[in-house]
């Protein structure tokens, strides 16, 4: 889409990074925003249905692949199917194991769905980023974001997930008086010096899920507005640009992935550990 | 990019996709895997062990090749040395019973000599007494006379 003048192209920018919301909005009630403007307006109570509904949809296709292989699972000589989800699992299971040393066995089914998750919603990035919004606009729904990665909702609710199982194993494994006892005398092992700890120790913690979440976004985020101001340029030479930048991010989707993945099971390793 | 409800609603999709995961696809997965992975090390496992088994065989094999060759050839010896004995004890026997026809034919003989001289002496009495008749045309007391003609006889 070549845009002829400063404010349509501003205009295409910021359509193209504008959520799809549904929320409480104090003049129209219950609705779909219809601008930036409306979605601020709605404050907490809404929701970003793309964001959700490719996010479930991702997360439903992995699952539906994922048991499809494992129903059929054989000792035997193996299918296509089969052969790329075991390499997927044998490679995540590896990565469990290097990393984590606590006996949970959940945690590498955990890394998987984080992995396999964070790769097919990155992926969709890979898709141009005309194809869904026009799509959209042409069936009436005014905004379109595919990408669930690109915005932080997502990011920062897995991010979340994540952090409530950093917490909640902290206190399984050690106890809550364990727990308390580790964020208050590290690093400094002093009465005294109890407020300095806890401060040093939440922020530690808190900076976890954050940086997980945050990070992931970052990401994906720089990387879409690229392709927008990418797809700015004439027809015929979006290619140049799109087609580098497009396999670049082949690595950067996996990469992303795969840090989300290890920093979760390293953050879960350490809930995990004694000090 | 405002921060909303999609992030509960996030958080609340990621712990329904985890448990699904860590109940219904990791598991027939991960033990699939293992399965194999085990299956594939036991066929390796009975692979060295076959070939091992096989070198053992082939051993064995060559040792009783071996032991039947040297068996063979001791048989070979003893007969051929046993077929020697058996010539040479033919040999003998015949020998002997050759000597043995040798030694009744020469001892019939010998009868058959001391008989004909038994029946020359018989009858040389006899005609010696015929003869006397002849020459002396006269009748002698036989009786006379016997006693000394076989006296004569014995002589002969």
């Amino acid at each position: 889409m070549a845009a002829g003048n400063e404010v349509s192209s501003t205009y295409y920018i910021q359509h193209h990074l504008q959520n799809l919301t549904f929320g409480n909005h104090p003049e129209n009630g219950w609705s779909l925003a219809h601008s930036a403007e409306e979605a601020r307006e709605m404050g907490f109570w809404a929701i970003h249905l793309d964001t959700m509904g490719w996010s479930i949809a991702m997360g439903l296709l992995f699952i539906w692949v994922f048991r499809k292989a494992g129903k059929i699972a054989t000792t035997g000589v193996p299918g296509g199917l089969q052969n790329a989800v075991e390499m997927v699992v044998e490679f995540v299971e590896n990565l469990t194991r290097a990393t984590f040393h606590g006996k949970n066995a959940m945690i590498a089914p955990l890394a998987l769905t984080l992995f396999v998750w964070i790769l097919l919603m990155n992926s969709l990035k890979i898709i141009p980023v005309d194809y869904f919004p026009e799509l959209f606009a042409k069936l009436g729904v005014d905004y379109m974001k595919i990408v669930p990665t690109t915005d932080p909702n997502a990011t920062m609710g897995m991010a979340l997930g994540v952090f409530c199982l950093i917490i909640y194993y902290s206190i399984k494994v050690k106890g809550a008086g364990g727990f308390a006892k580790e964020i208050s005398l590290t690093p400094f092992n002093h009465w005294a010096l109890i407020p300095f700890n806890l401060i040093l120790e939440i922020v530690g913690l808190l900076v976890k899920p954050l940086g997980l979440g945050l990070r992931l976004f970052g990401n994906m985020f720089a990387g879409e507005v690229i392709f927008i101001l990418i797809s700015l340029l004439p027809f015929w030479a979006i290619w140049i640009l799109d087609v580098p930048w497009a396999i670049f991010h082949i690595l950067v989707v996996t990469l992303q992935a795969f840090i989300f993945t290890t920093l979760s099971v390293v953050y879960l390793s350490a809930a995990h550990e004694h000090h | 990019m405002n921060i909303n409800m999609t992030l509960i609603g996030q958080t609340i999709a990621f712990a329904i996709f985890v448990w699904f995961c860590t109940k219904y696809v990791w598991p027939p997965i991960s033990n699939a895997l293992h399965e194999r992975q085990k299956k594939i090390a036991d066929g390796l496992d009975a692979a060295s062990r076959a070939t091992r088994d096989l070198e053992l065989a082939q051993e064995r094999a060559d040792q009783t090749l071996r032991e039947s060759k040297e068996q063979a050839s001791q048989i070979l010896e003893q007969a051929n040395k046993r077929s020697a004995q058996m010539i040479e004890e033919a040999r003998e026997q015949a020998r002997a019973e050759g000597e043995r026809l040798v030694a009744s034919a020469r001892s019939e003989i010998e009868q058959e000599v001391n008989r004909a001289k038994d029946e020359l002496r018989a009858q040389v009495s006899s005609l010696a007494v015929l003869g006397a008749e002849r020459v002396l045309e006269a009748s002698v007391d036989e009786q006379a006379h016997r006693k000394l003609l076989d006296e004569l006889a014995a002589e002969l």
